[in-house]
């Protein structure tokens, strides 16, 4: 089975996108790593590789969680499967 | 489970001075900018002889010179190095230089270009290069324990396969190396941003933690005096934006998982700066791969450990600069210049032990005399660190 992203731990807002080509509505299979568990999701945004994408609701002005640890915050709502970068996530430092 | 660290060894040269290398290289080390040429020319005619040119080495001053000195003397003191010929466009710094590489016991030769030209000074120079080539080749390899070797790391051109896969190999191999007791380092000052509590919380005394964080903070001053918007897409850059990394606090979280989950830091170096026993140390540095990697080869280190995401293609001229990814992409558009290929990580066909052993096997093989793809594709990147203007 083909893993399409990977989440470093459960308790993190997003996933990294590891296979290239992603499209929008693929059904995806996520490995959370730290619990090594599989998790399922519908890719909302074409996503290429070593991008994230939301595991989780986010709202604008919350913090996004990555190996369990603050790495910013979003600029914008964020839905489950879509895409995260800097479009919708600024740091929180400089 | 993996390899036994403890019966582990290597094949090197053992130098003067005590230290083990793994390469046996006659360097011609200019001094300055003016010099780059008669020591290009020097090379060129002595084979197995390497120029080393650079941009700088005059009219710096104060904490920059005293840089400049420990750069270029720590280079010629590296144990990877047989032997030096320097030159400098005036005898003064040139012996300066000499004298700081002919401490360690090892080989040097001096030339200045004033009053001589490049003609004579190549000619003398020349026959300087001819002796000490001649000398290193007669040099025998010896076997070392793997203790005695010096291993650095920075990572470059990240993005988050770095911190989801290669990184952690590097930890892995890192956690078995400093319980081996190895002399390691690890740097990139700014891109702890975001996780420098995390680097702290490992410093092993409060002392070491003052000074961790007495580093970290007046590197933060430089770049709030000197910040843009959004630091020029320079911090993460442009490539760790196209590999998805999205803010420096993410880069510095995937950038620290090179130092393992068990390591302790157990000391702090001011850039090229030698460590004085075994054990991890920080060193405040760039994060420029070739700043960096020139300051780890200064410091003495003899092998370097470079994980990448979108395909940095860096080398040294005297430290084996050993590149993984755990990017596909890379690894399937770049593989010439990856040593180490840990893809599988990503798919679950490989585990983090895996990883961190077939690291280490490489970096043994290295050891060894085995070329990297760095050396094979000729990347001798020296980039030396500026404090400030010259006067």
């Amino acid at each position: 089975m083909t893993i399409h992203f990977v989440v470093h731990d459960e308790g993190d807002s997003v996933g990294v996108v590891v296979v290239e080509g992603l499209k929008a509505s693929n059904r995806i299979n996520g490995w959370v790593m730290d619990q090594d568990r599989m998790i399922e999701f519908d890719a909302k945004s074409d996503i290429p590789i070593g991008h994230k994408l939301a595991v989780k609701q986010i709202k604008a002005g919350d913090t996004i969680i990555k190996y369990g640890v603050d790495i910013g915050r979003a600029i914008a709502d964020i839905a489950p499967g879509e895409h995260l970068h800097v479009h919708n996530v600024k740091t929180k430092r400089w | 489970m993996g390899m036994n660290l403890k019966g582990a060894g290597f094949e090197g040269w053992r130098r003067e001075n005590g230290r083990m290398g793994v390469r046996n290289h006659v360097i011609i080390l200019p001094v300055d900018d003016l010099s780059n040429a008669a020591a290009e020319a020097v090379a060129n005619n002595i084979k197995g002889a390497l120029a080393i040119p650079h941009a700088y080495g005059r009219l710096q001053f104060g904490a920059d010179l005293d840089l400049h000195f420990r750069t270029l003397i720590g280079t010629g003191t590296n144990p990877n190095v047989a032997g030096v010929v320097v030159i400098g466009i005036e005898p003064g710094w040139t012996g300066r230089i000499v004298e700081g590489i002919a401490a360690s016991g090892k080989p040097v030769e001096g030339f200045a270009i004033e009053q001589n030209g490049d003609i004579n000074t190549i000619a003398n120079a020349s026959r300087a290069a001819y002796r000490l080539v001649k000398h290193a080749s007669r040099l025998k390899r010896t076997r070392a324990e793997l203790v005695e070797l010096w291993v650095s790391t920075k990572c470059g051109e990240s993005d988050t396969t770095s911190g989801l896969a290669s990184c952690p190999t590097v930890g892995n191999a890192f956690d078995r190396l400093w319980e081996n007791g190895n002399t390691l380092v690890f740097g990139e000052t700014t891109e702890l941003t975001g996780g420098e509590h995390l680097v702290a919380e490992r410093c092993r005394t409060p002392e070491i933690r003052a000074q961790f964080m007495a580093m970290f903070d007046r590197y933060q001053r430089v770049i709030e005096a000197n910040k843009t918007s959004d630091l020029s897409e320079s911090q993460p850059t442009k490539g760790n934006i196209e590999g998805g990394l999205t803010t420096i606090e993410e880069k510095a979280l995937g950038n620290i998982q090179k130092i393992g989950r068990k390591c302790l830091v157990d000391g702090v170096l001011d850039k090229a700066e030698a460590p004085t026993g075994p054990g991890l140390w920080f060193m405040d540095s760039s994060s420029a791969a070739a700043e960096m990697v020139t300051l780890c080869a200064a410091s003495g280190y003899a092998v370097h450990f470079f994980p990448t995401g979108q395909g940095n293609v860096i080398g040294n001229p005297i430290l084996p600069v050993i590149k993984l990814t755990a990017n596909p992409r890379t690894q399937r558009t770049m593989s010439e210049h990856i040593d180490v290929d840990v893809t599988g990580l990503l798919q679950k066909r490989m585990n983090m032990d895996d990883a961190g052993e077939a690291l280490l096997d490489c970096m043994l093989r290295t050891a060894d005399g085995e070329l990297t793809a760095a050396e094979l594709l000729g990347h001798r990147e020296f980039s030396l660190t500026r404090l400030y203007e010259s006067a």
